[in-house]
């Protein structure tokens, strides 16, 4: 007993754990008021583990449990079976071909009884730590492209099995594998095109391909204007940017055409369109035929998906500087948001608390970021290291596509706001996450490999 | 290698700010920016629930309430809660078929929704609703029965005093922009309720109430911190005394015409007959849209109030009037006398006015016996009065006397829709003859009450009252008192005694002594009671429809007892034929009576009643027209006149307003076509357009009689 205690004490980082139980709780706090009516009896409906909020408040109970856990076991551990977890995490998904539970139109659920397991949620832990092992190996030269492949490998294979289990949102994620490689000097070039890609996409849905051309080829003209002299010194120059603009052509004019007329489900491209409240422009044809002689009344889903994202945007925009007050947000409490205690959590809270409040969230969720940054710095060990930039990646990529797509700037792909939004399966993957940073940050001065 | 990339890690620190920030501009214009989501929210997530009060109580001179509330149940519906109920046999019970019941189920579904309550059936009659309510229990939860304040009317009568209150239309909604009307809200229409609207009508409360996405209400916005309490409307003490007006609605039954009671001391009407009248329940309920239909298509025109909104040549009870101003003039005295040998030679032989007693009169006499030729003298003399340089200051030296006595102009008694009549003035003889080309023998008849003179009868009795003051009145009104006081200073001007001209008790006491003798001796006998003094007038008033010589008018008018008088009264029988004495003149009597006696029990005198009663004096055309709509209507459906465009539009509500009472009478014709009787407002020339007036006063300016 005495030895066991300092054991879990020492060198922990509370400021971490303190925003992890801060975030946490607001998440329950938010789910009661999306679930609370006046005259509820809160004690009985805890006791009962009928409600939403008394669930989740269970599933934060088992998840400090699990952090303890966590807490009590060896870091080496962590640098011992990545390889193997990461196996059994594929594993699990593939099993959801065949024990999957169908919810909300994607088999991407095993039924473990008191809870549902989502593995692709799960599957996030794993990939963390086997990019980690992989990445902290001692012979590895990550300036080879050879490594650099199999390190990409690693962090989009889960996302074949995300796409055939109809769960493109989640297996997007995965995408912020590229930050923490970006870190261990995987080359900018390709986080640079990952993000002018995004910003394309997103420009392409908020115009029509010929003004995006029009401005294009006149951002392309200024640039060689301004650069005249240098391109008369180095025609290499001139080269680069006609091949940008080529590319940038092509990508606006055919990639993302043909994406959305081919590669994607009608669906999917739907819901990207409905987030920017315009009609899908690539299936416009077949949608009239569908539309007006087979079923002109019956709703689409991107009707539905319009109707998710303009009354989220109602139940934050109502709130206001300093927002209505808890429980007392109309929205709320009329059920005006559909799935508010899931993916639309943070409407509770920007109705309920307003501006200031939805501020304070983000800075919180930032501090958090910006704190697990810290604390990846100042390990001696790349796994540990690498492995908390995943952590942070993951949980910014995770904030910031939620919220976007609650204020109208993402598309609606079901990702979760981390801590807050209810469900197990969800909390209990950014538990872990974090715990094993915690754990990992607690051997700081060792060299875990 | 580690150490090679550190800068890296303030490039993902600044991924992660620069996302955070635009996320945190977007919420700003989002949340504090932006007020449309604020709307947008409160438009969806709160309603404004409206509390109506309960509508003020109108009560009569002995404090019986005369309009009050009740209680009525709609039947509501939720449509998704329909499900298992027993159709075949609701459908029974509500006597429609399973189609019909699918049929308004659907609309209502398809206007309201699924899960909202909604009126099935509204206004439920009585005898229905005891039917349902034994079986209520086998469709509930899905129907249920709500209770809502309707208006009820204990006595069958005053239904044109009292008025009515009806669903506000558009116009109504245009016209009273900004006093929290919405669609759907009920007003006075007509009567006490439309002129005390704002006094009965109370002040609605507002509660808002959370709705939620299926459009129920959940519960009250934080507490009930915004709501507004409704403040019921306040209680009406009126002067009219319903036994008394129940008593002229008996003897009026049958006829065409009104009588007003006014009490002279205070202005304060007693009782306001306009008839024929109407079932005042007939505008309550669920048949109300039916009867009003019914109503407003009958020629005989019972919506309309007669007592102010109709105007008649006023006869010759307008020659106590004129016995005023001749001797206040000093044209004449008391002992001035005129003969008739027949007729009057004023204005040569050419167009004699007949007057039908030969002889000699003085004053009394003259009034008591109608004498025509003495005042056509009396006026002759009155405009060529020497005093003025010429007719023109004459004539309206004449009429600034009228509009003192209260004609030819609005009195502003506190009911809607009431007309000025008309006195006419210099410039309207100007505008017929040109300037200075008529004398008094172009307007001859006005000396006797007939031609351009016109009046309501409310006009008529605020004369008597005047007349019986002695030169004053009070601006004639139905309300009393505001139970809680007179918040929007309505009834202070009923407050103010108006004494316009000051002529000395001696010439009242002269008029009297005529007025007494048309009573005791002259054309008025009709109009006495056992033991007490009745002055009164007499008139026989000739009148023309569309140019057509009618049947006369029965004009009565008095006050009693002389001395002391308590109450004015006037009374009019439309196309009666015969003599103002003949009809009118009981009917005032028993009114007299039954007022200053508060009861009639002598034998004599209530068979008296039962026979004025039952006289049948609807005028020929009238009546005629009535059958032929039955017939009409017997043969077609009402519904079915409306879509062959028998009527053009289904008017829920006259639109009574002060300003447009003219447009509305021409809406009224218009509303029929060729295959429907042509109806004008009242039978008297004196509403006809204007330019068929003119045409009539140059052609039928002969011999008036009596």
């Amino acid at each position: 007993m005495y030895q066991k205690r300092p054991v879990i004490t020492q060198k922990k980082d509370w400021v971490l754990i303190l925003l992890y139980s801060t975030i946490a709780s607001i998440g329950l706090l938010c789910i009661f008021s999306v679930e609370y009516r006046g005259g509820d009896e809160v004690i009985k409906s805890i006791l009962e583990f009928k409600k939403n909020y008394s669930k989740q408040f269970y599933y934060l109970m088992a998840c400090i449990v699990i952090a303890v856990f966590i807490l009590l076991t060896d870091s080496k551990l962590f640098t011992a079976t990545p390889m193997l977890l990461y196996a059994i995490g594929i594993a699990l998904m593939l099993m959801t071909f065949v024990l999957g539970k169908t919810v909300n139109g994607s088999k991407s659920w095993i039924p473990l009884g008191f809870m549902n397991l989502q593995p692709v949620e799960t599957c996030k832990i794993f990939t963390s730590l086997a990019l980690a092992k992989y990445l902290s190996n001692a012979d590895l030269d990550f300036t080879k492209s050879k490594s650099q492949l199999v390190a990409a490998f690693i962090c989009f294979f889960p996302i074949l099995f995300s796409i055939l289990q109809n769960e493109t949102g989640l297996a997007l994620v995965y995408f912020a594998f590229l930050l923490p490689m970006y870190r261990e000097g995987f080359p900018p070039v390709y986080l640079a095109i990952g993000i002018s890609l995004g910003i394309l996409l997103v420009l392409t849905l908020l115009s029509t391909p010929t003004q995006l051309i029009i401005a294009i080829t006149l951002i392309t003209l200024l640039a060689i204007i301004y650069l005249n002299r240098k391109i008369k010194r180095n025609s290499r120059i001139l080269f680069i940017i006609i091949s940008i603009w080529l590319t940038s052509l092509f990508f606006v004019g055919i990639a993302v055409p043909f994406l959305f007329k081919h590669v994607f489900q009608k669906y999917q491209s739907d819901r990207i369109f409905s987030m920017v409240g315009r009609d899908n422009p690539y299936q416009l044809n077949n949608e009239i035929v569908n539309t007006q002689i087979i079923k002109p009344l019956k709703k689409t889903k991107s009707d539905f998906e319009n109707y998710n994202v303009k009354q989220s945007k109602i139940a934050i925009g109502s709130g206001g500087l300093i927002g209505k007050g808890f429980l007392k947000g109309t929205q709320t409490q009329g059920d005006f948001v559909p799935e508010q205690h899931t993916d639309f959590i943070f409407t509770s809270l920007g109705e309920n608390f307003g501006f200031v409040g939805s501020v304070i969230l983000m800075l919180l969720y930032l501090t958090l970021l910006l704190r697990i940054v810290f604390i990846a710095e100042r390990q001696r060990s790349t796994f540990s290291r690498v492995y908390a930039y995943s952590v942070a990646s993951i949980i910014f990529f995770h904030v910031a596509v939620n919220i976007c797509m609650t204020i109208g700037l993402a598309p609606v792909i079901g990702i979760t706001l981390p801590l807050m939004s209810y469900g197990g399966s969800s909390l209990l993957t950014f538990t872990v996450l974090i715990f094993i940073l915690i754990r990992l940050d607690a051997d700081r001065q060792m060299i875990l490999r | 290698m580690s150490l090679f990339n550190e800068s890296r890690k303030n490039v993902i620190k600044l991924i992660f700010i620069g996302l955070f920030v635009i996320i945190i501009i977007r919420l700003f214009t989002l949340q504090v920016i932006t007020s449309k989501y604020k709307t947008l929210a409160d438009d969806q997530g709160i309603f404004r629930k409206v509390v109506y009060p309960d509508r003020g109580i109108i009560f009569d001179r002995k404090k019986r309430s005369i309009l009050q509330n009740t209680s009525i149940s709609d039947l509501m519906v939720t449509p998704n809660k329909i499900k298992g109920i027993d159709t075949a046999l609701f459908c029974k019970i509500m006597n429609i078929d399973s189609i019909q019941f699918k049929k308004r189920i659907i609309d209502l579904i398809v206007k309201y929704g699924w899960s909202r309550p909604c009126v099935f059936e509204p206004l439920l009659s009585e005898e229905k609703m005891a039917i349902i309510n034994e079986s209520m229990y086998k469709f509930s939860p899905a129907f249920y029965l709500q209770e809502r304040s309707i208006r009820s009317y204990p006595y069958d009568a005053a239904a044109n005093v009292l008025g009515y209150t009806a669903e506000v239309d558009t116009n109504f909604l245009k016209k009273h922009p900004n006093e929290g009307y919405v669609a759907g809200d009920y007003a006075g229409m007509t009567g006490l309720e439309r002129s005390y609207e704002k006094v009965l009508m109370g002040v609605r409360g507002i509660q808002y109430w959370k709705r939620d996405n299926k459009n129920r209400l959940t519960e009250k916005l934080d507490n009930g911190k915004y709501d507004t309490v409704a403040v019921a409307g306040q209680n009406i003490y009126t002067s009219i005394d319903i036994e008394l007006q129940e008593l002229g609605e008996k003897l009026m039954q049958n006829k065409l015409g009104s009588i007003v009671a006014i009490n002279p001391k205070t202005g304060a009407i007693l009782a306001m007959v306009s008839a024929p009248s109407y079932q005042p329940k007939y505008m309550t309920g669920s048949q109300r849209r039916k009867h009003f239909s019914e109503l407003f298509l009958n020629p005989s025109l019972p919506l309309l109030n007669r007592t102010v909104s109709a105007t008649y040549s006023p006869g010759s009870t307008f020659k106590t009037l004129q016995a005023l101003i001749g001797l206040h003039e000093g044209v004449i005295t008391t002992r001035t006398l005129f003969s008739c040998n027949g007729a009057f030679y004023g204005c040569g032989s050419t167009k004699p006015m007949h007057c039908l007693d030969f002889g000699t009169f003085d004053l009394r006499n003259a009034i008591t016996v109608s004498d025509n030729t003495y005042f056509a003298n009396v006026m002759q003399r009155v405009i060529n009065n020497p005093k003025f340089s010429n007719v023109d200051s004459a004539l309206l030296n004449w009429d600034r006397y009228m509009y003192a006595f209260g004609l030819g102009h609005k009195l502003g008694v506190d009911l809607p829709s009431e007309k000025s009549g008309n006195i006419p003035t210099p410039a309207f003889y100007n505008k017929i003859y040109g300037q200075g080309k008529w004398n008094f023998c172009n307007f001859r008849s006005v000396s006797i009450g007939q031609g351009e003179v016109d009046v309501t009868p409310l006009q008529v009795a605020n004369e008597m009252a005047f007349i019986a003051n002695k030169g004053w009145y009070y601006i004639p009104h139905v309300v009393d008192s505001i139970e809680g006081g007179d918040k929007f200073e309505v009834l202070s001007k009923y407050q103010q005694k108006i004494r316009p001209t000051v002529i000395p008790d001696s010439i009242f006491n002269a008029v009297h002594d005529g007025m007494q003798g048309v009573v005791d001796r002259g054309t008025g006998a009709g109009a006495k009671v056992k033991d007490i003094v009745v002055c009164g007038k007499t008139g026989t008033v000739e009148n023309y429809y569309r140019g057509v010589k009618q049947q006369n008018h029965s004009f009565f008018c008095g006050f009693a007892p002389r001395d002391n008088p308590k109450i004015a009264i006037m009374c009019v029988v439309e196309n009666s034929g015969r003599f103002g004495g003949t009809y009118a003149a009981p009917i005032v009597g028993l009114m007299i009576e039954k007022y200053l006696r508060d009861s009639i029990t002598d034998k004599v005198r209530l068979a008296k009643i039962e026979q004025l009663s039952g006289l049948k004096l609807i005028p020929a055309r009238i009546a005629y027209e009535i059958k032929k709509q039955d017939s009409i209507r017997r043969s077609k459906d009402l519904s079915l006149l409306f879509s062959k465009g028998f009527i053009k539009s289904r008017k829920d509500t006259l639109g009574l307003d002060d300003d447009q009472p003219e447009k509305e009478d021409e809406g009224k014709n218009k509303s029929g076509n060729e295959n429907t009787p042509k109806k004008s407002t009242i039978k008297s020339k004196a509403i006809l357009p204007k330019n068929k007036k003119l045409s009539l006063l140059k052609n039928n300016l002969s011999n008036p009689r009596n």
